[in-house]
């Protein structure tokens, strides 16, 4: 048996009758024994309950009620909770927590009878563009094991792209799907804000917080996203927007399209040979039938600070849960009730998502919150407006996913600052609610070059059919890591 | 000796009545065991959202509309942050810069037919916290989270009120509103209605306020006079003596009756308040507001005053008639079908409310409905029972004996009006007791009674009493 990798081919395969999902998923659990050990990439790997999942969606098919999706597995990144299994957010303090229900995405797929053979490493709560500031260990890069795989996602990112799995979820709050997408050259899209329900997720910053599929093509993204997305009366700031089928529009053609290239995207943060080679995927986007112009979003300098004031400050309040009381880290032998909280959350969090809440609670701090969170509101607004005028002139929004491909493993570490930037060109889409995917578009250093693509509100047929236009004409998604030894 | 002038301010917490929590459908009913009624949501479980519950939000809304206020079309739920054990995420939800209902009033009447209005700055939703249960586990404290999460809306007024006896009248009116529109049970033992008072004096020549003190969680309407009449003197005392009051939250002792500091503006919590990111604001329509006033009832005051005017009652039977929805209902439907509200004002605030009191119980118009007591009522004004024995009938009604009219057939009290028969029972009396009449006749009023209750007794009570008074003075006087 020769296994594919994409879920279309699964899918289709399955259909087909080809192989089973019991015989996928024991290769694909084959794949993370054999090679996860060098990765890191799963914090947990569930073997028993994924062989039951798969058995039962062979039988599903045999009843003659499988959906397209049945019996394909996937992982889920360890922030969205799952009933009966570990969800750590990457973090000692949930080290052994295990939820009493599932989140919406997770019953979605699995309604879907995909097969849900782990959870994927992460930046703990989700705060980080590299995956180091996870307590279970660094996840690496599959294309260079002394790289990091970019955070928070960055063991979905790095799953997906050594092929352990087709498919996984993620979750974006300031590029957290994209960023990696980019450093490990897969697919991977951050839907607008309400698209895909946040129950279940753990927050980070609720405002920005938004999951997506990660996945080898554009097509593995719309047949996923198909689930994923839908209304849910358990999330308030869920969209109550039709269903679509994001497989519809994948085939339409290109011409006519207009894309923008903001003038502040290419700028002087960007590594030149990024730029060249996101030049090289413009021209091919023209080829297609698209007219390509230079646009501004003056306020992208601004998206930076603007995201780190909101974020830290949702964070600061969201993260206040974990106090040792009820579930959860909690220190040995509190003396009192301030040495309980000080010591749970002192030993349960660690260094970067205690800085973010000390970041976020000063924001908010009586004195300070207009000049800072109040501030970084208005900027958000600004942000926004700045986007709704250039979706008057163009339909996609075409950049850099990073200034850089994928740095050394402790490089930016020691920098909070150098290490907040490389979301330089992935924060504004969050601030906006727009929704914005990274597919890869060529190799500097040995090393994939994400391009990002960024839709109007609930544009996610166009940019998938873009990234599906490209990708058909393009073999960069289809170049898989040989992964070191 | 300075004049000293009071200035009180009241935050009243009003727990709403609904069946489920504010943002979860975890039940609200009290006294379940610890623990029991708190959902993944009440836990403050990682990743879970919350949901408004609707009917939180139109009984809000109601109340806007029962105190005149201005109704937000648009109001934002906050996060007041603080750690504490019985407050799961460590942030309440609650309203801050745009509550729900902004500026109504509630007028309170004066002795002299006047009002006084109190004007309330705001009322916001919120949820409950948890409670911490300190005696039951010894060396450690017990969290019971039932109550996380009830919802409650917190009335604010203005710094108008003068006297704790005026702080009470108010809370007092409040009180029957919020349970006459049924948006709460009023039940102050359990907490579903308790107040924070905000107390300063100032010279009565002053303009610039004193500085306050907020005494917390007074559960009862006697707690807030003491605690109110303690920190006035307390104040007073210390300005007097050359002394300052220090802005802080303090706590009544209901078993010392004095207040104590509880903590000072030092030490107060930066709440941070920031805009819940997950929730949305909070919309109300027109139509909305519309179908709020389309439920909503006549409102006590109004009723007291249709009482009075329309109806002629004495302004005591007005207002207790009018202070609760399910009597002043039961109140209108007697008087609705016997066309006799005097009659229906006295048995209910007699016969109705002395029964309950005796049965230490709360008025059920299922226990006498209001038909029975008008069939009742109609049986005395046709003058087939006397009122005496209409108060034996009623009893019975009381005891579930059946309707009025099947109990006077089967106890036989069809009351005697045949003129002939009361005639041959007066005469009999009379010509028995010749002494009496003798009195009677030398000026001795007082032995009228003996002839009417010789009478009555000989008819077994059953004689109508009207009549026999009148023979009885008809012979009596007749020369």
């Amino acid at each position: 048996m020769t296994l594919p990798t994409t879920v279309a081919a699964l899918s289709a395969g399955l259909a087909q009758g080809d192989f089973s999902s019991v015989e996928i998923t024991t290769a694909f659990l084959d794949r993370i024994a054999a090679g996860d050990g060098r990765l890191n990439s799963f914090i947990t790997v569930l073997p028993e309950a994924a062989l039951q999942a798969a058995h039962a969606a062979d039988e599903r098919r045999h009843a003659g009620m499988a959906g397209p999706l049945t019996g394909v597995p996937y992982a889920n990144k360890d922030i969205f909770c799952t009933q009966g299994a570990k969800t750590t957010c990457g973090s000692r303090m949930l080290d052994t927590f295990i939820a009493p229900y599932d989140a919406t995405v997770v019953t979605r797929l699995n309604d879907a009878g995909m097969v849900m053979v782990g959870k994927t490493n992460m930046d703990e709560f989700a705060m980080g563009s590299s995956n180091e500031s996870s307590f279970y260990g660094p996840c690496l890069n599959p294309w260079k094991t002394s790289c990091v795989p970019g955070g928070s996602s960055g063991g979905s990112a790095s799953a997906v792209a050594a092929r352990f799995i087709p498919f996984a979820t993620g979750t974006d709050t300031g590029g957290s799907i994209r960023l990696p997408a980019a450093y490990c050259g897969i697919s991977g899209l951050k839907p607008t804000y309400g698209r895909i329900s946040r129950f279940g997720m753990i927050a980070f910053a609720s405002s920005l917080d938004q999951g997506g599929p990660m996945a080898t093509t554009a097509e593995d993204l719309a047949l996923t996203l198909g689930i994923m997305a839908g209304f849910d009366s358990r999330d308030p700031t869920s969209a109550d927007v039709p269903a679509e089928d994001f497989m519809a529009g994948l085939s339409q053609p290109l011409a006519g399209l207009r894309v923008g290239l903001p003038r502040e995207f290419f700028d002087a943060n960007l590594d030149a040979r990024i730029s060249t080679t996101l030049e090289a995927a413009v021209r091919i986007l023209e080829s297609l039938g698209a007219t390509c112009r230079e646009v501004s979003l003056s306020s992208t300098a601004y998206a930076v600070p603007a995201y780190y004031i909101i974020s830290s400050a949702e964070c600061s309040s969201n993260l206040s849960r974990y106090d040792g009381v009820r579930y959860g880290h909690r220190c040995k032998a509190p003396k009192d009730l301030a040495d309980l909280y000080q010591r749970s959350r002192a030993e349960g969090f660690g260094a970067e998502v205690k800085r973010r809440i000390l970041v976020g609670t000063y924001a908010l701090s009586t004195g300070y919150y207009d000049a800072y969170y109040a501030k970084a509101q208005k900027l958000r607004r600004l942000i926004k407006e700045d986007f709704t005028r250039v979706f008057a002139e163009v339909d996609v929004i075409a950049g850099p996913t990073s200034p850089t491909v994928a740095f050394g493993l402790g490089q930016k570490t020691a920098d909070p600052v150098a290490m907040y930037l490389s979301d330089i060109y992935t924060t504004a889409v969050n601030l906006a609610g727009l929704p914005a995917l990274s597919i890869p578009a060529g190799m500097v250093d040995g090393l994939p070059v994400g391009l990002q693509l960024i839709g109007n509100y609930f544009g996610e047929s166009r940019l998938l059919n873009v990234a599906h236009q490209y990708q058909s004409v393009t073999d960069w998604h289809a170049r898989a890591p040989a992964l070191e030894s | 000796m300075t004049q000293w002038k009071p200035v009180i301010g009241l935050e009243v917490h009003v727990q709403l009545a609904t069946h489920s929590k504010i943002f979860s459908g975890s039940s609200t009913a009290y006294g379940a065991a610890p623990n029991t009624q708190a959902s993944a949501i009440d836990l403050g479980l990682p990743g879970v959202l919350p949901v408004i519950n609707a009917r939180a939000v139109d009984m809000a809304v109601l109340f806007g509309l029962a105190i005149n206020a201005t109704l937000a079309r648009r109001s934002v739920f906050a996060r007041k942050n603080y750690f504490y054990p019985d407050l799961p995420k460590g942030y309440q939800i609650s309203q801050y810069e745009l509550p729900i209902v902004n500026h109504g009033r509630l007028l309170l009447p004066r002795p002299d037919g006047s009002h006084k209005q109190v004007r309330i700055l705001r009322a916001h939703l919120e949820e409950d916290a948890g409670k911490s249960v300190h005696d039951l586990f010894p060396g450690s404290s017990g969290i019971d989270l039932n109550r996380a999460g009830t919802p409650l809306l917190e009335v604010v007024t203005e710094p108008d009120l003068e006297s704790a006896a005026e702080a009470v009248q108010y809370m007092r009116m409040l009180h029957t509103l919020v349970k006459f529109i049924g948006i709460c049970d009023g039940n102050m033992q359990e907490g579903s209605f308790r107040c924070d008072a905000n107390v300063s004096v100032r010279r009565i020549d002053d303009t610039v306020l004193g500085t306050r003190t907020e005494t917390k969680n007074l559960n009862s309407f006697r707690f807030v006079e003491r605690a109110i009449q303690y920190e006035i003197a307390r104040q007073i005392e210390i300005l007097e003596s050359g002394g300052k009051i220090v802005q802080e939250t303090r706590l009544y002792d209901p078993d010392r009756d004095e207040t104590r500091p509880m903590r000072s503006k030092e030490d107060a919590h930066d709440y941070r308040y920031f805009p819940d990111p997950d929730l949305l604001p909070l919309l109300l329509s027109e139509e909305e507001i519309i179908a709020a006033q389309a439920i909503l009832p006549e409102l006590p005051q109004q009723r007291e005053i249709r009482y009075r005017t329309e109806f002629g009652l004495a302004p005591d039977d007005a207002a207790i008639l009018a202070s609760e929805r399910e009597i002043a209902e039961y109140f209108e439907c007697v008087t609705r079908l016997t066309n006799l509200p005097k009659q229906a004002a006295n048995w209910i605030t007699g016969e109705v409310f002395a029964r309950l009191n005796r049965d230490e119980a709360a008025f059920a118009p299922s226990k006498v409905t209001a038909e029975s007591l008008a069939a009742l009522i109609a049986r005395v004004a046709d003058a087939t029972i006397s009122t005496t024995m209409a108060k034996q009938v009623f009893d019975a009604m009381w005891q579930g004996e059946g309707e009025p009219d099947a109990i006077i057939s089967n106890r036989g009290l069809r009351q005697v009006t045949d003129h002939r028969e009361i005639e041959a029972l007066v005469d009999a009396v009379i010509a028995e007791s010749p002494e009496q009449v003798a009195q009677f006749r030398a000026g001795k009023d007082k032995v009228f009674g003996y002839f009417v209750g010789s009478v009555m007794k000989r008819s077994r009570g059953k004689a109508n009493p009207q009549q026999v008074n009148d023979l009885i003075l008809a012979r009596l006087r007749a020369p």
